[in-house]
């Protein structure tokens, strides 16, 4: 480990490793930071490059947990950076910082998302509305109760940011790459759930086999580590649930 | 996903067989039935017969497709081919299982 931090400030200083390199390898690094009474470990990346090593690559955009940019790799953690505390997760002053595992490395701290989000694409996770003769609106669309057990299935994924801390903790990522992994199934049957959409059954095909819902081995990583609370896990169950009946041609 | 289903309803079968079949031994042995008295009651009797050919052969197919997938994540061991011994693993196990069966059946 090579020490290239400023001189070091004086009073209390967190003590960070961070990762540095790219596709080809790398090594963790120490930086020592001055410690605040109120600091995210997002705040500590920042100072990093604006104070100490400007070339540190890592990503992020709102700050306040909205746009999922930021997730990284805390003392063997996969979380979101902007709204975890240092002092809740580093008590010994050290920060240990890695890029998300389970995506390609492009520098320091910034992976390559797009397996990722190709894997929601191949999951169709977009919305395809239902379609009605002439033009007109569907009648699934006029009115949907927020309290129907089937909306409320819905709501119950939908608030993903996209951030990657799933499938970064997910092993079953880890061990089979073609795995569609616990976000893009998340969407999947959130958009199963939603009465208003017309591709139900090419989707449930899509998200089903050994690529599919029917890898999880129910570990529940994904559900612990989910920094917005969703259930992953609990999709997946129900993705799995929703094809065995599926197979007797029941419809449920 | 067939297989996945295949794997649920083989796993709810085996979780009755299997206590059946503890159940059944500590039954005999509590008795103390010799193997001749065993035999006299298997023999001939298509229940039994019935009941352990499905024991082995839903033993057969969930074990190989149980580890086709350790398989699979482990040791990358993946594709068609494989999938196609792992079947025929599955259905000689059972094999083994059912013959075992009919043996007590006919002895």
């Amino acid at each position: 480990m090579q020490d290239r931090s400023e001189p070091a400030p004086t009073g209390a200083v967190l003590q960070v490793d961070v990762w540095r390199g790219d596709a080809s390898g790398g090594e963790l690094r120490r930086y020592q930071v001055p410690a605040r009474e109120n600091q995210t470990v997002l705040d500590v990346v920042t100072h990093i490059q604006r104070e100490i090593e400007p070339d540190l690559a890592y990503r992020f955009a709102c700050r306040v947990g909205m746009c999922g940019s930021c997730a990284m790799v805390v003392n063997g953690r996969a979380r979101w950076t902007c709204r975890t505390h240092v002092k809740k997760v580093a008590a010994d002053g050290v920060l240990e910082l890695r890029p998300l595992a389970n995506l390609p490395v492009i520098r320091d701290l910034a992976t390559d998302m797009a397996p990722f989000f190709d894997k929601w694409a191949r999951a169709r996770g977009t919305f395809q509305p239902k379609d009605a003769p002439d033009g007109a609106v569907p009648a699934e669309f006029h009115v949907v109760p927020p309290s129907s057990p089937k909306r409320q299935a819905a709501d119950a994924g939908i608030e993903c940011i996209g951030c990657g801390v799933c499938y970064a903790s997910c092993d079953i990522v880890a061990w089979n790459p073609d795995y569609l992994g616990p976000a893009a199934l998340n969407r999947a049957w959130t958009l199963v759930n939603d009465v208003r959409d017309g591709a139900r059954q090419p989707r449930l095909d899509a998200v089903k086999g050994d690529a599919g819902c029917h890898a999880c081995h129910s570990t529940q990583s994904c559900t612990e580590r989910c920094p917005k609370g969703l259930d992953p896990s609990g999709a997946v169950a129900g993705l799995k649930r929703t094809l065995f009946w599926n197979v007797f041609g029941w419809d449920r | 996903m067939r297989l996945w289903v295949i794997q649920r309803v083989t796993a709810m079968w085996l979780a009755f067989a299997v206590l059946v079949h503890l159940v059944t031994i500590l039954a005999a042995v509590q008795g103390g039935l010799s193997a001749a008295e065993i035999l006299d009651r298997t023999r001939g009797s298509l229940g039994w017969l019935g009941f352990y050919a499905a024991f082995a052969l839903a033993a057969g197919l969930h074990g190989a497709i149980g580890l086709r997938a350790v398989a699979a994540e482990w040791l990358g061991w993946r594709g068609k081919r494989l999938d196609a011994a792992w079947v025929a693993i599955g259905l000689l196990t059972a094999g083994f299982g059912i013959s075992a069966a009919y043996g007590l059946y006919a002895a």
